[in-house]
């Protein structure tokens, strides 16, 4: 069974229902329902047309779920003369659908559990996997989400800078469980950049695109962190780097920039460098000069203390450090690693302990505690 | 996003002021207590907030390797351990600033006479998975 065929209807059939009069919710719940009988009976039983069979079963099974006057008369209304489902749910309806289920009422957390939902199909098992939580507590997170939503006009204009920071969540997640979340973000991503015309989209596909690129490299095979310098580049998807830096001069030459682009440009530049030492360190900085006039994040200046480093060694690199908040997560990390280049093993030992011991994961806090072992002389050096 | 492990202590969290051991409440206190700790759960249940909770009995035992081709060895209850864990409970939140007004909330369980308790519960961060874009 074609899994993402099935997924990628999803949005097109909520929209049928809505257009038939349905409101989303109930129109969301019914797809859901279909898209689970789907997973039952497709393997056996594929149907000639996917997208008629889910619009009749998602419609069946709102009309038995509804048992309001409404839809005892839109029940005589229409089930004897279904209407086609036609291209009358055009992409305009999904592109709503995006805006909605990223509406700025919802919670972070709702506002991904929904998107993964509503507009990637994805079964509420499904997400409650990927995120580790039990089944029933995405349900009710759900339901909620569409609570919160019920005043609320599908047809309002909506922000595409929520859509993409809820993207960007799914994307930075990671993932686990049977659904590849960070594949989901890029497929999502790349469907709302055929339905808006907008840089910052372009810019936020090229950058989990150049970032997605990397992931064979990124783990050992016990789970370990490998860092970008000692990544083996070899690892890297060089025909997905391709699509991304071609996506995003794209989007550069539309000149409108944006955070999601100048991130792009970072990872582009490594992307596009054959080892750690020949990455264009200056253009680095210089892009994060930019991010920084964008969104001034400590996160951003924290990066930046990195590039700065590898630019002009790591003196520049503390000083630029000096300006950033110590609280931001990671500044020791940093610190660690520009006092060990400085030549201070003893001293960065102690940050790199230090760093582990405030590590939000467990992967950095492993990567984090090997540095410091391989200071104190139980392996062999950085050099 | 984060989630987060409450802590409840039959003993090593510090004490709260003039607790009075359940024991000496009423019949009716405790049922009062108990009805609230699981409206709070299903409350968070409700709210998409829930993962998972358990009550431990508080008696248990060390294990410890006992050598190759050799059973485990048991030992204990060692007199010196200080902290002995009563349960716990996981909650999947938005902010640390949520996670904190909930074990607030949990700690204003009824006891004696009806009044919070004020017990302490301890609240720890479960660590992430590393997100992709750290550069």
């Amino acid at each position: 069974m074609d899994e993402v065929l099935l997924r990628s209807l999803t949005p097109t059939v909520i929209s049928v229902l809505v257009r038939r009069g349905a409101d989303f919710a109930a129109a969301e719940d019914a797809v859901q329902d279909a898209l689970v009988e789907a997973v039952r009976v497709w393997p056996d039983d594929p149907p000639r047309d996917p997208k008629g069979w889910l619009v009749t079963v998602a419609w069946r099974r709102f009309i038995d779920a509804t048992r309001s006057e409404t839809a005892r008369r839109l029940r005589e209304e229409r089930v004897d003369d279904e209407p086609e489902p036609g291209p009358a749910s055009g992409s305009d309806d999904t592109l709503q659908l995006y805006f909605l289920c990223a509406h700025p009422s919802l919670t972070p957390s709702s506002a991904v559990a929904l998107t993964l939902r509503a507009v990637g199909g994805l079964t509420t098992r499904q997400v409650a996997e990927a995120y580790l939580v039990p089944e029933a507590t995405m349900a009710q997170r759900i339901s909620r989400a569409k609570r919160t939503l019920a005043d609320v006009r599908l047809d309002q204009p909506g922000d595409v800078a929520t859509v993409l920071r809820v993207l960007y969540l799914v994307f930075n997640e990671g993932y686990s469980g049977d659904v590849d979340l960070a594949a989901e973000a890029i497929r999502l991503t790349r469907l709302l950049s055929g339905l808006i015309d907008h840089p910052e989209v372009l810019g936020l596909l090229a950058l989990m695109l150049l970032h997605h690129a990397r992931r064979p490299a990124r783990t050992r095979a016990d789970g370990g962190l490998v860092t970008l310098a000692e990544q083996d580049r070899t690892l890297w998807d060089t025909a997905m780097i391709a699509e991304g830096i071609g996506i995003l001069q794209r989007a550069l030459a539309r000149d409108r920039l944006g955070e999601y682009q100048a991130q792009a440009a970072v990872a582009a530049l490594h992307a596009d460098a054959p080892s750690a030492e020949e990455t264009d360190w200056v253009q680095v900085v210089e892009w994060y000069d930019e991010l920084l006039r964008i969104t001034d994040s400590p996160v951003v200046r924290l990066n930046r203390a990195v590039a700065v480093g590898e630019a002009d060694g790591p003196r520049a690199g503390l000083a630029a450090l000096d300006e950033v908040d110590e609280t931001v997560p990671r500044y020791l990390a940093v610190e660690a690693y520009l006092r060990e280049r400085d030549g201070d093993p003893a001293r960065a030992a102690e940050l790199y302990v230090e760093a582990a011991r405030r590590a939000t994961s467990q992967a950095e806090r492993d990567h984090l505690t090997r540095r410091a072992a391989r200071l104190n002389g139980a392996g062999p050096r950085l050099t | 996003m984060a989630k987060y492990l409450m802590l409840k202590h039959y003993r090593g969290a510090p004490a709260p002021e003039g607790f009075v051991t359940m024991d000496q409440w009423t019949p009716e206190e405790i049922s009062d207590h108990i009805r609230y700790m699981n409206e709070f759960a299903d409350r968070l249940r409700e709210s998409g907030e829930f993962v998972s909770e358990a009550a431990l009995a508080p008696e248990g035992s060390w294990v410890q390797h006992g050598g190759a081709g050799k059973p485990p060895v048991t030992d204990g209850p060692f007199a010196e351990t200080k902290d002995l864990i009563a349960g716990f409970m996981i909650i999947d939140v938005d902010s640390h600033e949520r996670a904190v007004e909930l074990a607030g909330e949990l700690s204003a369980a009824p006891g004696k006479d009806g009044a919070p308790i004020h017990e302490w519960l301890e609240l720890r961060p479960l660590l992430e998975s590393m997100p992709t874009i750290t550069e």
